[in-house]
């Protein structure tokens, strides 16, 4: 038996709740988490869908750090487990936290293909070498699921900060290649609710259950950004 | 609220409908909503490819070809040849909106071989293809002013009034409220019905809700009796081992070393269409050349002689997986495997422009049943159909909507809903617990509508179904709360399963034959004089009535199906 500790918020008032949960080899925390809705407390509420670490639902506290529930294995995690929501967001309910501001931060770093010949109806196919896909690979591969905002002493502190999710965002497009919006993001990430926002705390990369490593794109744009200021104020 | 167009489901079909009809017209108002945030759809976990002809070598007769014989030719075959053409735009479409193929070294898009395709045709991003489209489609439909995203709203009905429709029903989880959407075209993108089986791939949030809904409102659905069963699943979670394992010349072995594809499919071994791959590891299994494993007989996914180079290139996501959620580095290990539920061939009866029974109605996507996929559908083509049947049920609602009066939900449905929801299930007091009726449901999809179905097993099953349809009038919801109330979405969802599993058990028991996925041990041979049609199943609150329609035929007349 694995004992379970659980902060809960049901709109009103925030309390702890413990369950034992029989856990065997292979259990992941967010089985445990449906064992308990199912058997014990159906009011639990957390999100999850594809349970394999791919759609970024599951985001949670567990014994302090932000992990996905369905990659953690409750065997590694001791005999207490300790959940709660994710720090720097707020609280809906139980281990549901307000996303909506954070997907609006996402946007504002325009993370999309930025393309002068925006051809809808016959696109070409265009070319990148598997050099250039490297550039930025690593990048696209954020699930937005909140771990490295959760942990962020910027994000904690000012609630403009566009954080590094949506900074990794802008610096995979403008990696890209095939991009040509590098000029309008640069601007974005330079703003006061940008890059130079960041305390280097580097615990964005620590948490990131994807290994993504924010905080080096964080880097890696501040020098963009530095480099194109620089270029615009010498009249390149 | 009140929109030209309203698209229900955020997956890829969804987000691409979302696109095409704002690509017709900047002047239109689109609500996308979906009981997830966009990017936390089922899209995402689709992992091989995404099936489209783009190179020499290749032919759209080909590609239709390959997909009407995996289908073991119960696809359409006009719309067939329509899906294969449009496929390589759809693919070029997401290149220019920064999707991350995977690339040959001169810079074009990389393809890889995929099951039942006799042409190297499936396009993937590395093993996370599902995952860069449905980011790309996101993130590209950012740019669009005219699309309205609403995340987290649960769908429960959809209005139809005076012979059309008029919008949906939804509950705003955050606040628990009901919220009434009216349009002048309504599309569900909402996916299928996979929950239904307790060893599956999908999503916890896949759970039928648009298919249960169409349905209930009088919509048919098609051929639901075929459920594809993918061959490796990853023991105990079930969680998808791409076909591209396969596809990158992965082995499959039984516990005497043996690659008994051989005796199965001589020639196309391991990549042979899903259907035919999941019944013969069904079958070593089942004669004792199983590994034994502490969840149960299994078979070994052999990729070690790819080596760790290639591993880390093309399957990344494969090896991550395997380690975090099975203890095995395939690096190291074979992996352990067995046929798991993974796509819902049947849906909601449409044709190739997306439109349904009631007008101002679309479907694309999984929900949908075109049909292009028949009895089997082959790997790489689902992504493919949600991105071309997207655009299409989003150009042709578009087009309907320019020229369409605004829905209008009236006062009744209104209350009769709020009704349903709130006093007659959310205030209901009782003793069962849909958790409970959903453990038994999936034993039953599990045991007696797996790969290989017979007679006594399937009544058994259809009696089940009705004894827990029975069972869930007495559910008592014990969250009484509004806001988030996952313990009502749950207990409505496990009411949709209830209506559709018993779509599927009473489909699979009169269907007496063997045909693509659908595999009869009572009626093992295909019955193309009695059964190649479609079957068509509607609602009648006493349980779903049964009628048939003819398959398209255009080229290709039925022969026999070899690998």
């Amino acid at each position: 038996m694995v004992k379970f500790r659980i902060r809960r918020y049901n709109g009103k008032k925030s309390y702890w709740q413990t369950f034992e949960v029989p856990a065997k080899r292979g259990m992941t925390v967010l089985e445990a988490l449906y064992y308990i809705k199912e058997n014990y407390d159906s009011s639990l509420a957390f999100r999850a869908s594809c349970r394999m670490g791919i759609c970024g639902s599951c985001a949670m506290k567990i014994n302090d750090r932000p992990r996905l529930a369905c990659e953690t294995q409750v065997l590694t995690l001791g005999n207490t487990v300790k959940v709660e929501p994710l720090d720097n967001f707020k609280v809906i309910k139980d281990l549901i936290t307000e996303f909506d501001e954070f997907f609006e931060k996402h946007k504002a770093v325009k993370p999309y293909l930025i393309r002068k010949n925006d051809n809808y109806a016959e696109p070409k196919e265009l070319l990148q070498t598997p050099k250039e896909l490297n550039e930025y690979y690593l990048f696209t591969l954020c699930i937005k699921c909140g771990a490295c905002y959760s942990v962020c002493p910027a994000a904690a502190t000012l609630d403009e900060y566009l954080g590094p999710a949506a900074m990794t965002a802008a610096y995979r497009f403008c990696a890209d290649s095939r991009d040509e919006g590098q000029r309008e993001r640069y601007q974005i990430a330079s703003s006061p609710s940008g890059v130079w926002r960041c305390h280097l705390a580097m615990e964005c990369s620590e948490v990131c259950p994807k290994n993504v490593e924010p905080a080096k794109a964080v880097q890696l744009l501040r020098r963009k950004t530095a480099f194109s200021i620089l270029k615009s104020l010498l009249g390149w | 609220m009140e929109h030209d167009i309203v698209i229900v489901g955020a997956g890829i079909a969804g987000m691409r409908a979302a696109i095409a009809a704002a690509e017709k017209s900047r002047k239109l108002s689109i609500a996308l909503i979906a009981k997830t945030y966009p990017i936390r759809c089922h899209s995402v976990c689709a992992e091989g490819g995404t099936a489209a002809v783009l190179r020499e070598g290749d032919s759209f007769d080909l590609h239709a070809w390959d997909t009407v014989k995996g289908s073991d030719f119960l696809a359409d075959q006009d719309a067939v040849e329509f899906f294969v053409r449009e496929c390589p735009v759809e693919i070029i479409r997401l290149e220019n909106w920064g999707c991350p193929w995977s690339r040959n070294e001169d810079g074009t898009i990389a393809q890889r071989p995929f099951g039942g395709h006799s042409f190297n045709r499936a396009t993937y991003a590395k093993d996370r293809t599902g995952f860069h489209e449905v980011h790309t489609l996101y993130e590209r439909m950012l740019m669009y002013d005219n699309i309205e995203i609403f995340p987290e709203y649960f769908i429960t009905n959809l209005a139809i009034e005076d012979g059309r429709v008029q919008g949906v029903s939804a509950i705003h989880l955050k606040t628990g409220y009901m919220e009434f959407f009216q349009a002048k075209a309504v599309i569900f993108a909402t996916g299928g019905a996979g929950r239904l089986y307790g060893f599956t791939t999908y999503s916890h949030q896949v759970t039928g809700d648009g298919l249960a809904i169409a349905y209930r409102n009088g919509i048919p659905l098609k051929d639901m009796e075929f459920f594809q069963f993918h061959p490796t699943g990853l023991i105990p979670s079930g969680i998808l081992m791409t076909e591209g394992c396969r596809g990158e010349g992965g082995y499959l072995l039984n516990k005497n070393g043996e690659r008994f594809m051989k005796k199965y499919a001589p020639e196309k071994m391991e990549v042979a269409p899903r259907d035919v791959v999941s019944r013969a590891m069904w079958t070593e299994i089942m004669e004792g050349r199983g590994f034994e494993g502490e969840y149960g007989p299994y078979i070994a996914l052999d990729l070690r002689h790819l080596g760790e180079e290639k591993i880390e290139e093309r399957l990344p996501l494969i090896r991550d997986a395997a380690i975090k959620f099975a203890g095995v580095d395939p690096v190291e290990e074979p992996i352990p495997v067995k046929p798991v539920a993974h796509y819902t061939m049947g849906g909601i009866d449409t044709n190739v422009r997306c439109e349904t029974a009631v007008k101002g109605f679309f479907v694309a996507g999984e929900c949908a049943c075109v049909s292009i996929h028949g009895a089997n559908r082959l790997g790489s083509n689902s992504t493919a159909e949600c991105l071309v049947f997207g655009r299409v049920a989003g150009e042709v609602a578009a087009e309907y909507a320019l020229n369409a009066e605004q829905g209008k939900i009236s006062a009744e449905f209104r209350q009769k809903e709020e009704k349903r929801i709130f006093d007659d299930l959310l205030g209901k007091n009782g003793d069962e617990s849909p958790y409970q009726i959903k453990k038994e449901l999936n034993e039953t999809m599990d045991n007696n509508m797996w790969i290989f179905r017979e007679e006594k097993g399937l009544k058994e099953a259809v009696k089940k179904i009705q004894e827990l349809k029975e069972r869930y009038r007495n559910v008592e919801i014990n969250d009484k709360s509004r806001g988030f109330n996952t313990d009502l979405t749950s207990a409505i969802e496990i009411g949709y399963m209830l209506d559709l599993a018993e779509v599927v058990a009473i489909g699979a028991l009169k269907r007496k034959e063997s045909r693509g996925a659908h595999y009869r041990l009572d009626y093992p041979k295909r019955d193309d004089e009695n059964w190649l049609k479609h079957t068509i199943a509607y609602y009648t609150p006493e349980g779903p009535k049964f009628d048939y329609k003819p398959v398209v035929i255009t080229k290709w007349e039925p022969v026999e199906r070899k690998y």
